[in-house]
């Protein structure tokens, strides 16, 4: 994952042409960049459990089944959170002349926040698409417009904090979508996992 | 359970209603002093929109029914309600965008927020179909496409307001048509056009129910039929078999 990101920001540097960016398309450019590098994560999440019968011992064991949607969600976020520590720097070295450590404590509030609506949508998608027969293509198709508002916020709240001067204020209000829909998606997600258990 | 009752007279009072609407719209409703002629196509392009996220946020509703009671018809009327918005949905897209051409001069325009949102909702449940259809137990496939309607009925009202924040920030909205200050009479053909097509979306709801229904019940018919003339061969061999061999 860590690997396509860094290649994906050298294939945007040659299809943009620039070398340096700040403000929207900075911004636009990381966001896009994970969310793809994400998919690559999602797609392999439910993989074992599958092939390797992983759900049957999982149905037969005492435990609740929201144990797996917890695990698979929390093992998603810590991937992005690696993810991130090496895609982030690369990317301040890449294309960020200056102010990015100004920007790097709110910056990762918003990572953060995005990260764990993504880990949560991902995982119950995950778990839909892995029971079908087309889950490499359907992944992507169902994952993308159910993250759009997660790329608006974080891309809007990102923006101001890469153009010069820094500006604060907006972002919060971002971080606070990014919370509602955090907060949503993982009551939905864990409501609704066990359905998707029953065998 | 009956989906085609009362469909006869559904049918007729859709006609009624949207043959007024039309009327209305083409010979009592003013002309816009802004846009003219054009503007007209608001009154369908605005109760298709209306009928078709309704569609999708009842849609949800039926698949927790479905999730909750475990009854069949539930999950039809979850796919056949999303596959009706789904149609309404293109002509949603197709509308506006004959809409934004004649009124900003473009095919397309991103700072209108709600037509934006509508594409991404749109995007989202076309996936609907390739979800279904890639999974073939019937029990599962109805439990999924649940728990798929649900997640996307909830996706809706957040999208919009993602959508509305982020163009907020960039262009306040000015009031439109929609928004309130309409004159008399374009608000009275407007809730015409929209009860007009709420019932269309309705009786096209229950056309396809009922004839999904009906399908189903030939294939039921038809492969009891051709089992029939080998019942009397293979029911004495059957029972012969033990139920659990040891």
């Amino acid at each position: 994952m860590a690997l396509f990101a860094i290649t994906t920001f050298v294939v945007f540097h040659f299809g943009l042409n620039r070398d340096r960016l700040e403000g929207e398309l900075a911004a636009g450019v990381l966001w896009v960049t994970l969310l793809f590098a994400a998919i690559l994560g999602i797609n392999r999440l439910f993989v074992a459990e599958r092939e390797q019968s992983g759900f049957d011992g999982i149905l037969l064991a005492p435990i609740e089944r929201n144990a797996l949607l917890v695990a698979k969600a929390t093992a998603l976020f810590l991937y992005l959170v690696a993810l991130e520590s090496i895609a982030l720097p690369v990317f301040a070295i890449f294309f960020i002349d200056s102010g990015f450590w100004d920007a790097l404590p709110v910056l990762l509030l918003i990572t953060l926040l995005a990260d764990i609506g993504i880990a949560v949508v991902g995982a119950l998608l995950s778990s839909i698409a892995v029971n079908t027969r087309a889950r490499d293509l359907l992944l992507p198709l169902l994952l993308l417009p159910l993250a759009v508002p997660v790329m608006i916020a974080a891309a809007a709240g990102t923006d101001p904090l890469l153009s010069t001067p820094i500006d604060r204020s907006d972002s919060l209000q971002w971080l606070a979508v990014l919370a509602l829909y955090d907060a949503v998606f993982g009551l939905l997600a864990y409501a609704l996992f066990d359905f998707l258990m029953e065998e | 359970m009956t989906f085609g009752k009362g469909l006869r007279g559904l049918s007729i009072a859709t006609v009624v209603m949207v043959a007024t609407a039309l009327a209305l719209v083409f010979f009592y409703a003013p002309n816009d002093a802004d846009q003219g002629f054009v503007q007209k196509i608001f009154y369908v392009h605005v109760p298709l929109a209306i009928v078709a996220l309704v569609g999708f946020i009842v849609a949800g509703g039926f698949a927790i029914a479905h999730l909750r009671t475990r009854r069949q018809e539930f999950d039809y009327l979850s796919y056949v309600t999303i596959h009706m918005g789904v149609i309404f949905g293109v002509a949603v897209l197709l509308t506006g965008s004959i809409w934004a051409r004649a009124s900003w001069g473009k095919w397309w325009v991103w700072d209108e927020p709600t037509l934006v949102s509508f594409l991404i909702v749109f995007l989202l449940y076309v996936t609907y179909y390739p979800l279904r259809y890639s999974i073939e137990d019937p029990e599962r496939r109805a439990r999924f496409s649940s728990v798929f309607a649900i997640t996307a009925g909830a996706f809706v009202p957040i999208n919009f307001l993602a959508v509305r924040l982020a163009e907020g920030f960039v262009h306040p909205r000015v009031l439109n048509a929609t928004a309130g200050d309409m004159p008399g009479e374009m608000r009275l053909t407007f809730l015409v056009s929209l009860v007009g097509i709420a019932l269309l979306y309705t009786t096209l709801v229950k056309l396809e129910l009922t004839a999904k229904h009906a399908r189903g019940q030939i294939k039921a018919l038809r492969r009891a039929l051709e089992r029939e003339p080998e019942a009397g061969a293979s029911g004495p061999a059957l029972a012969t078999v033990p139920a659990r061999p040891e």
